[in-house]
């Protein structure tokens, strides 16, 4: 047991649990009682604490141990974590704005809504929302591993239940103010965890390189692994075989990014259109930290740190090298602390996901097909309900099931989510795509996109299916048709899954705008994707 | 050069400058240890320089495309509340 980190880690999460419940009291609306208040914080956040609560959202605890410990592993391949979140705002600049204009306008709170909306089909709404509720929830597991793997680290690294009890424990805690506060627990305690992420890792690369001997021994240390191990995928740099992926696999996530409820949520939460401007200008600031902390993973091949066993499972972790890594190299008080940003990091974007979650359930599948009368009072009731239950669903995937099912299953979220792109972020800019087309573009990215991964097999060879999300091009198997037989080339699943969807799409509005099939009314009119916090006739937050 | 079209979309030239960014895509630019940079291959260096690169594009089309009108001129909707956008910050 590490008795020093272990009172800093308690006490600072002490600190973000007072703050979690005082939140509800944090520039309150006149009610908790509806979603725009509960599950939108009141729709008013301003540019910082945006600021925080996305980055906090987007840059979660499993980012931060599982990027460093895949460059550990595989070298320069982890390091499009990079590339995607450097491309990710110039390219959701222009829409982000548009979604929350017209969000703002007609009282959206999903992206769900804004389908729902445009199209007039709740078919194509649920659609939409049942993929971002399945993509999420192993989002919010995969946090908990995160969770763990410091805790386990911590000492606390028992086995069978008695080992996830210190995380069970801290669930409890989060899912309670969550449920209490709503979106503006997340928003306050992100304030927290940002500042402590950054104070560490500001420390770690700057003070490990210096004790370790500088970047050029970090580089070379791992130059020396890579070259020493049997792998032919990793190394300091690509090779010829794994380009495309890297690139692709960075245009996929940076695409799929703000398609995922909870990065949305955090959007439509702000207060204007100047807010998120100006975000996309300052949240790469966190982009620099991801990528002085992937680097974190060469540190740890230089300080010749080794994963810790999972007590559970009994398997080396490699998500424990960071924790394991900083346990290794700094004083105990400021491994605490790391700790605790590691921790609390896992908090911010488990809540937030729950959120986003919950708000999808009530609005597009409670609202829509259970209670068509539900008031707002019942909606904001029903979600906090549900936050509970998408909690515990949560913790009980790691309980009781392997952690790498979880991990399978948010890679194949990228891929799920990454198929709402035309039924959300295109429908933005145009209503040419016919809701059947749509539909069934949906049905044939995410069809092709999960027969893909299931027959990857991961790269050590253990495991047959949900190996990986590079496709070998020559593996490329249309109809029995190999287009690209023989190359050894990879790429992103999600990328083609997403272009046969377009495909279809694309062929299938062509045959119902022949045919003349009824294409839905449009709720939403061109002003509306123009509107701002200044704007007369906005619609008032949270009174229906 | 912003007005609305029919379909509700506004376009500014400078829109374009998001799509430099995108460069980071096309490994081959980069995909090389040289020259190090305190010990850092060019890869590595490269991509953490171009998180600047994507700042600036986003800043200089926040800086450009600000002081246009945010509520499109649409007959009687322009009243005394929307001449007011952008004028309070």
């Amino acid at each position: 047991m590490r008795w020093t980190e272990l009172i800093v880690f308690v006490v600072l999460f002490g600190l973000v649990t007072v703050l979690g419940f005082l939140a509800a009291r944090w520039k309150a609306g006149s009610t908790l009682d509806h979603l725009d208040e509960w599950g939108l914080g009141g729709r008013k956040f301003g540019s910082w604490i945006t600021w925080f609560l996305i980055g906090g959202d987007v840059y979660t605890a499993y980012t931060f141990v599982a990027v460093p410990a895949l460059m550990f592993s595989a070298g320069a391949a982890g390091f499009f974590a990079l590339p995607y979140t450097v491309i990710l705002y110039p390219l959701a600049f222009m829409p982000l704005l548009r979604i929350w204009s017209v969000s703002r306008a007609r009282g959206y709170v999903t992206p769900a809504d804004f389908v729902r909306g445009r199209y007039g089909s709740s078919v194509l709404a649920l659609l939409v929302a049942i993929t971002g509720i399945v993509a999420t929830m192993p989002y919010i597991a995969l946090q908990l591993v995160g969770l763990e793997a410091v805790l386990r680290t911590l000492g606390l690294n028992g086995s069978g239940i008695v080992g996830h009890l210190p995380l069970l424990i801290a669930f409890v805690i989060l899912a309670v103010y969550t449920y209490q506060s709503g979106l503006r627990a997340p928003a306050l305690i992100a304030f927290v965890k940002d500042i402590l992420v950054y104070l560490v890792i500001i420390v770690a690369v700057v003070y490990l390189p210096i004790k370790l001997g500088g970047w050029g021994a970090i580089f070379q240390a791992a130059d020396e692994k890579f070259k020493a191990t049997p792998a032919p995928g990793d190394g300091l740099l690509l090779n010829a075989n794994n380009q495309l992926q890297y690139a692709t696999l960075a245009l996929g996530s940076a695409l799929a990014l703000f398609l995922y409820p909870h990065s949305l949520t955090g959007v439509l939460a702000s207060r204007g259109r100047t807010v998120i401007k100006r975000n996309m200008s300052a949240l790469p600031a966190y982009s620099l930290l991801l990528g002085l902390l992937a680097l974190l993973g060469f540190v740890a091949i230089a300080a010749g740190t080794k994963p810790l066993v999972n007590q559970a499972t009994g398997n080396p972790d490699t998500n424990t090298i960071i924790p394991n890594l900083f346990a290794g190299q700094f004083p105990a008080w400021f491994a605490g602390v790391a700790f605790a940003a590691i921790g609390i990091g896992a908090l911010v974007p488990a809540a937030i996901m729950s959120i986003a979650a919950a708000n999808l359930w009530t609005r597009n599948i409670y609202k829509e097909y259970i209670r068509r009368d539900a008031t707002p009072k019942d909606e904001a009731k029903q979600a906090k309900f549900a936050s509970l239950v998408v909690k515990f669903g949560a913790v009980a995937f790691v309980l009781f099931i392997d952690p790498q099912f979880s991990i399978d299953l948010q890679l194949i979220g990228g891929v799920m989510i990454l198929q709402t792109l035309p039924a959300v972020a295109i429908a933005l800019y145009t209503r040419w795509f016919h809701i059947w087309g749509l539909v069934g573009g949906w049905i044939a990215g995410m069809g092709w996109g999960m027969i893909m991964l299931y027959n990857i097999p991961s790269a050590d060879g253990k495991r047959k299916h949900f190996g990986a999300s590079a496709l070998k091009l020559g593996e490329l198997n249309l109809f029995g048709w190999h287009p690209f037989g023989g190359t050894t080339v990879q790429i992103y699943v999600g990328f083609i899954a997403l272009v046969t969807n377009l495909v279809v799409a694309v062929l299938l509005t062509l045959l119902a705008r022949k045919l003349k099939v009824f294409n839905g009314i449009d709720q939403t009119e061109p002003a509306d994707y123009h509107v701002d916090e200044n704007s007369a006739k906005l619609r008032p937050v949270a009174t229906h | 050069m912003t007005q609305p079209g029919r379909s509700g979309i506004r376009w500014s030239n400078w829109n374009l400058l998001l799509l430099i960014p995108l460069a980071l895509l096309i490994t081959p630019i980069f995909n090389r240890s040289g020259p190090a940079l305190f010990g850092m291959p060019f890869f590595y260096w490269f991509q953490l320089a171009g998180v600047a690169l994507g700042v600036l594009a986003t800043a200089i089309v926040f800086a450009k495309t600000k002081d246009k009108p945010t509520v499109p001129a649409r007959g009687t909707d322009r009243d005394v509340d929307t001449l007011d956008e952008g004028a309070g910050r």
